[in-house]
């Protein structure tokens, strides 16, 4: 299969977004951009796994190889292995789901649009760039769009959200940028991943580019304590650009930890696992006791992206490969739970026009619909089997307690009391939004979800599902590159 | 046996589940219930065939996984499988939830008819028999926790399903919290034998640990943290997760609450079925329990017996009907779990293994028939409180009739199911442990006494007033009173069942001897407490609140139910709200934030002094910003080359 369709849909869907005449040329535009998207990630799922099971032995399959500069030696190189297949197809199910909730977008359909497919062009092009400058490059275009989602479209404090946001963001990306160069520099004038993974980086140096990349990239990802873009970023946003934001945009920074931070450097990965242990374990529990307090549904959710986001950092820090396999599910996982998440309190706001707890109630009445699918992400959120937080989070628990010392025992026991602490905020939020009393009589003639947003929520619902309840064809896709990533960090060849 | 039997058992309710839960409302709002209680007797249907079937075969019971099909690869050790495990308890647990469950369906058709979520009901109930089956069925640890919170999750749902009424939604939320905290437990257990055995899966795990001398059992046995084995820690840790479904001292707050839930629901679920469950976990680790860790037992044997007689006490002040039955469950779970505690591995010493599952049998059976029919007198005097009540027997013979079998039958009164099961627990217990043996004694005196106070109160006492609503005035059609007879067969007669010879600790037949002397002391205590009941509750009087006001300050600590509530009120509350969530949210918000803004803040100062760029408005700085850094990354480039 060609990479290059994999960018050209996003890319050829903006272009055609940018020449459409109405609102609805724009949507529908739009609409079909983003299934031709869906449709490819699937193309490329099966087109992968049939490569794999025909024992095609290569790290990286459907590489291509084109040299954009010399001296910088910088190549438009692409690639992916099981990790990628896996955040692409995460990426295609928010990208379909993010168009069909903006439906109603009244405010320049177009550019909003417009701005939704470069942020996916930015990701998909992030997951399939095997030299670290275009790497750079497709993260720095999905910035930007953040910034104006949130700075035009959004709400609230939108213009502080989205000065704050775009800030911690290019401070990330300056950090990283910093790391790339160093990287550059001590591997003897190398961009490409797969050349640098098999270059010798002195254990010194390694000390010094590495915590420049993982707190880097952990900005993305929201590592404690970078996190503080999360919550004013998230509940200002438009509810696509939330669900962009937490669904694609964070799990970029958990990919470039593993894929470039850790990957690359497995010396400094090891010097500064503990530290980043300690700092996750403290995300978990520290965002969980942190959402508890929450009233505003959207700042519920940011505070529990943070506390969910720092399972997928323990696992990568755990270095086993049950736990880092265990992280990448929690992306995936988290991605699309907490993209629906976001979209269903879009619909309520939509409907309520509060997004606060305590104003709610009863939602269970006027909309059965949406207040299940509610229910039911919530139920993901505080782990339940047969959806695909459980999943995710029993991995990196039993691959964290694979470890032997006392250590990683406390700091895995530390992450598994989240459940509770999850459930009570949940449940919380799930007692006195769709349960309880109808609080105004005004919410009794509510509408339920319209066509579009049923489909949004039945796709995001479908991959929570397929993880959840035959989680088997996301573990095979990963435990074949998680053993490699682990032979890296072992230094096993 | 092909496979598809054993798999359509927990799944044609899970079918129901789904068919009524998607389509239900839209298209058979009335046939919903009928739907789901054909699809139940089928499943029933089956699992007696398998069950027969298993029986039958052969007088020595193996265990079989007769269906497996591996779910996630956690690591080379570790591989999970879904798989139904066969075995004389799972066979039994198999007929016991389907049984109740079916009844429970029966019942609703009366009971629930007209509700206006009648579909979501039968669903929820539906998705909670899958559960329940698949907990049973589940041939390795993990896959018993997956349908343990699934099994939690149904509880929720069911405790809430009224969820328009804010304690319903409490008690919800206390019920699933409660026990999540405690599976918290479970889930660490499960983390330190996973790694301590190398598996999950029940099977292989006995085997290995059981067995002398095999690597996994000299590491697990190998002390650890505060000096006790890995093992002891991964056993307790269980128990702790068993401790807080069984709604065990002092996990067992959200049991009474529970009953915010319709009648029929805490028949099945808070009475028959899920709260067993702890029970049945520590019977499936049994060896492990008994060979590896007795330590561990031996608090299973504490929790239970002091839970046993709590909740005793706690029952006999009490007023709402159900919370009675609430706390007579909480105690004959002590019971079951305290026999299991005393009980040792192989031969006569395992009878108190052998008497826990065969009290788990008839306790289904009269604890169903108590709730089913406490179900037919709420729904026709309108209130949970016993003293809304009195002189209902002619009003309602049937269910008179019944109820009083199934009192009789918890009472522990010969020849009725109860007093088999109860035998057999105390004289495990008197050759067990003598204090324990003590307690259940006592304990069954007060069962007695509390149980025929509701009875008195119920269908005795003052005469019934018809008051405004009495419009409607009958028992319930025989859809509902048909599950109460086959209840009260159950209940009178399941005691003649030669448990021993199917349920015991190594698989050789246990001969239950009956000690007339050693019966006469449980039944004349029994005996007394019917008595005392009926000197006090039979008649109208003063007496009642003479006694209490003798025993003043020890009553009025039982009245509120000793302060348990208020206790994780102030820990919860106080403490976790107030110390631990609200610094950190503030810590958020100020601190680690302020922090960034005071970055941001510096850099705005900067700014300020190119002021002229800035015209206020966001789309310009858009245009700025997105030329600017593509201006960035082409300067960058050219430097570069």
């Amino acid at each position: 299969m060609n990479l290059l369709l994999i960018i050209l849909a996003p890319l050829l869907t903006a272009l055609a977004v940018l020449v459409c005449r109405n609102k609805e040329q724009v949507k529908w535009t739009a609409l079909a951009g983003s299934l031709a998207q869906l449709i490819l990630a699937f193309l490329l799922y099966f087109a992968f796994r049939h490569e794999k099971e025909s024992g095609e032995p290569a790290q990286m399959l459907f590489q291509q190889d084109y040299a954009l500069f010399k001296n910088p030696n910088i190549h438009f190189h692409i690639g992916v292995d099981g990790i990628s297949v896996a955040m692409i197809l995460l990426t295609a199910f928010v990208v379909i789901a993010g168009v069909l909730v903006s439906w109603n977008i009244e405010k320049m359909t177009k550019e909003f649009y417009f701005l939704l497919i470069l942020l996916a062009l930015g990701a998909y092009g992030f997951f399939i760039s095997l030299d670290l400058f275009v790497l750079f490059f497709f993260l720095e275009i999905s910035v930007i769009p953040k910034y104006l989602l949130i700075g035009v479209w959004g709400s609230g404090k939108k213009e502080y959200s989205a000065n704050k946001l775009a800030l911690m963001l290019m401070g990330g990306s300056a950090l990283i940028l910093v790391g790339i160069l160093g990287l550059y520099f001590s591997s003897g004038g190398s961009f490409n991943i797969l050349q640098l993974a098999n270059t010798n980086i002195p254990g010194s140096t390694q000390n010094y580019i590495f915590p420049l990349l993982f707190a880097g990239f952990g900005v993305f990802t929201a590592l404690f304590p970078l996190h503080t873009w999360v919550p004013d970023g998230h509940s200002s946003a438009p509810t696509a650009g939330s669900m962009f934001l937490a669904g694609i945009s964070m799990k970029l920074g958990g990919y470039g930890c593993l894929r470039v931070a850790a990957y690359l450097l497995p010396e400094g990965m090891k010097e500064y696992a503990n530290i980043i242990i300690v700092l996750s374990a403290i995300a978990i529990l520290y965002g969980a006791f942190a959402t508890m307090m929450q009233k505003d549904l959207k700042y519920i959710n940011a505070y529990s992206s943070i506390s969910h986001v720092g399972f997928s950092i323990l696992g990568i820090a755990m270095l086993t490969q049950t736990a880092v396999t265990g992280a990448v599910m929690q992306m995936i996982s988290h991605g699309l739970m907490t993209a629906l998440f976001f979209a269903v309190i879009g619909m309520i706001y939509d409907r309520t026009h509060t997004r606060m707890v305590a104003e709610m109630g009863g939602l269970m009445r006027m909309l059965p619909f949406i207040s299940t699918v509610f229910f039911i992400v919530g139920l993901c959120s505080l782990g339940l089997p047969g959806l695909s937080g459980f999943v995710a989070e029993m991995t990196v628990f039993m691959g964290s307690w694979e470890n032997t010392g006392a250590f990683y025992k406390i700091a895995t026991i530390a992450a598994a009391m989240s459940i509770v602490v999850t459930a009570v905020y949940i449940l919380r939020a799930i007692g006195q939004t769709v349960m309880g009393p109808v609080k105004k009589e005004s919410f009794l003639s509510l509408p339920d979800a319209k066509w579009n947003e049923k489909l949004a929520a039945i796709i995001l619902l479908a991959g929570i599902l397929a993880i959840g309840v035959a989680p088997g064809w996301l573990n095979d896709l990963l435990r074949p590159e998680t053993e490699q990533f682990m032979h890296k960090i072992l230094g096993v060849k | 046996m092909p496979a598809i039997i054993y798999i359509l058992i927990p799944f044609l309710p899970l079918a129901g589940f789904v068919l009524l839960g998607l389509f239900g409302k839209k298209y058979f709002k009335s046939a919903s219930g009928w739907i789901g209680t054909l699809l139940m007797l089928v499943s029933f249907i089956l699992a007696v065939y398998v069950a027969y079937d298993y029986f039958s075969a052969t007088s020595i019971f193996p265990r079989n996984v007769p269906v497996k099909y591996t779910w996630l690869v956690f690591s080379e050790n570790i591989s999970i499988d879904m798989g139904v495990l066969q075995d004389p308890i799972s066979m039994m647990m198999i007929v016991v939830v389907t049984f109740i469950s079916l009844m429970v369906h029966i019942y609703s058709l009366g009971y629930m008819k007209g509700e206006e979520r009648y579909p979501t009901y039968y669903s929820f109930l539906s998705l909670f028999t899958f559960s329940m089956l698949g907990l049973v069925l589940a041939s390795n640890l993990f896959q018993t926790y997956i349908f343990w919170e699934l099994v939690g999750v149904s509880s929720f749902l069911l405790i809430g399903y009224y969820y328009d009424k804010p304690s319903a939604v409490a008690a919800a939320k206390k019920a699933f919290i409660v026990t999540r905290f405690a599976d918290l437990g479970f889930l660490i257990g499960i983390l330190v034998i996973a790694n301590t055995s190398d598996t999950l899966d029940y099977n292989t795990l006995i085997a290995t640990l059981t067995s002398t001398g095999s690597e996994q059992a000299s590491s697990a046995a190998a002390s650890t943290f505060l000096g006790a084995s890995a093992l002891t820690w991964g056993t307790a840790l269980i128990f702790i997760g068993g401790a807080g479904k069984s709604a065990m001292f002092p996990l067992h707050i959200w049991l009474p609450d529970a009953m915010e839930g319709p009648t029929p629901v805490s028949a099945l679920i808070h009475a028959a079925t899920m709260v067993v469950a702890g029970v049945y976990l520590v019977a499936r680790l049994f060896p492990i329990f008994s060979i590896n860790t007795p330590a561990v037992l031996d608090i299973v044997g504490w929790v239970g017996a002091i839970s046993a007689v709590f909740a005793a006490i706690i029952a006999c002040t009490q007023t709402d009907i159900k919370r009675i039955l609430a706390y007579s469950t909480m105690s004959q779970i002590g019971y079951m779990m305290f026999a299991l505690g005393v009980a040792g591995y192989g031969g006569e010493s395992g009878l108190g293994y052998t008497a826990s599952m065969f009290h788990l049998f008839t306790h289904a059976m009269f604890k169903a028939l108590l709730f089913l029919g406490a179900g037919v007198v709420i729904h026709y005097v309108h209130s949970n409180d016993m003293k809304d009540m009195g002189g209902l027997r002619k009003k309602m013979p049937v269910t008179h009739i019944t109820f009083l079998i199934a009192c009789l039958a918890i009472a522990g009164i010969p020849p009725f199911a109860g007093f088999f099961s109860k035998e057999e627990i105390l004289l495990a217990a008197y050759n067990g442990n003598t204090i324990i043996y003590w307690i259940a004694l006592i304990t069954s005196g007060l069962t007695a006494f509390y149980m025929f106070r509701l009875y008195f109160s119920i269908f005795w006492n003052k005469p019934y007033q018809a008051d405004h609503h009495s419009g409607h005035k009958s028992e319930g059609g025989w859809i509902m009173l048909f599950p109460l007879l086959v209840l009260a067969l159950g209940a009178a007669g399941s005691g003649f069942i030669p448990f021993g010879k199917y349920i015991n600790t190594d698989g050789i037949p246990l001969e239950s001897h009956f000690h007339l002397q050693f019966s006469i002391l449980p039944v004349a205590l029994g005996l007394a407490g019917i008595f005392m009941a009926m000197w006090l509750y039979k008649k109208q009087n003063n007496r009642p609140e003479k006694l209490a006001a003798s025993l003043n300050g020890f009553y009025k600590a039982a009245y509120h139910k000793f302060y348990i509530d208020e206790i994780y009120l102030f820990v919860t509350k106080k403490i976790i709200f107030n110390l631990i969530g609200r610094p950190a949210a503030w810590f958020d918000k100020n601190v680690v934030d302020g922090l960034v803004n005071l970055a941001g803040n510096t850099t705005t100062a900067v700014s300020e002094s190119i002021k002229k760029l800035q015209s206020g408005r966001i789309q310009q700085y858009a245009i700025y910003f997105l030329f600017g850094a593509i201006g960035l990354a082409i300067l960058f480039i050219y430097i570069w080359k």
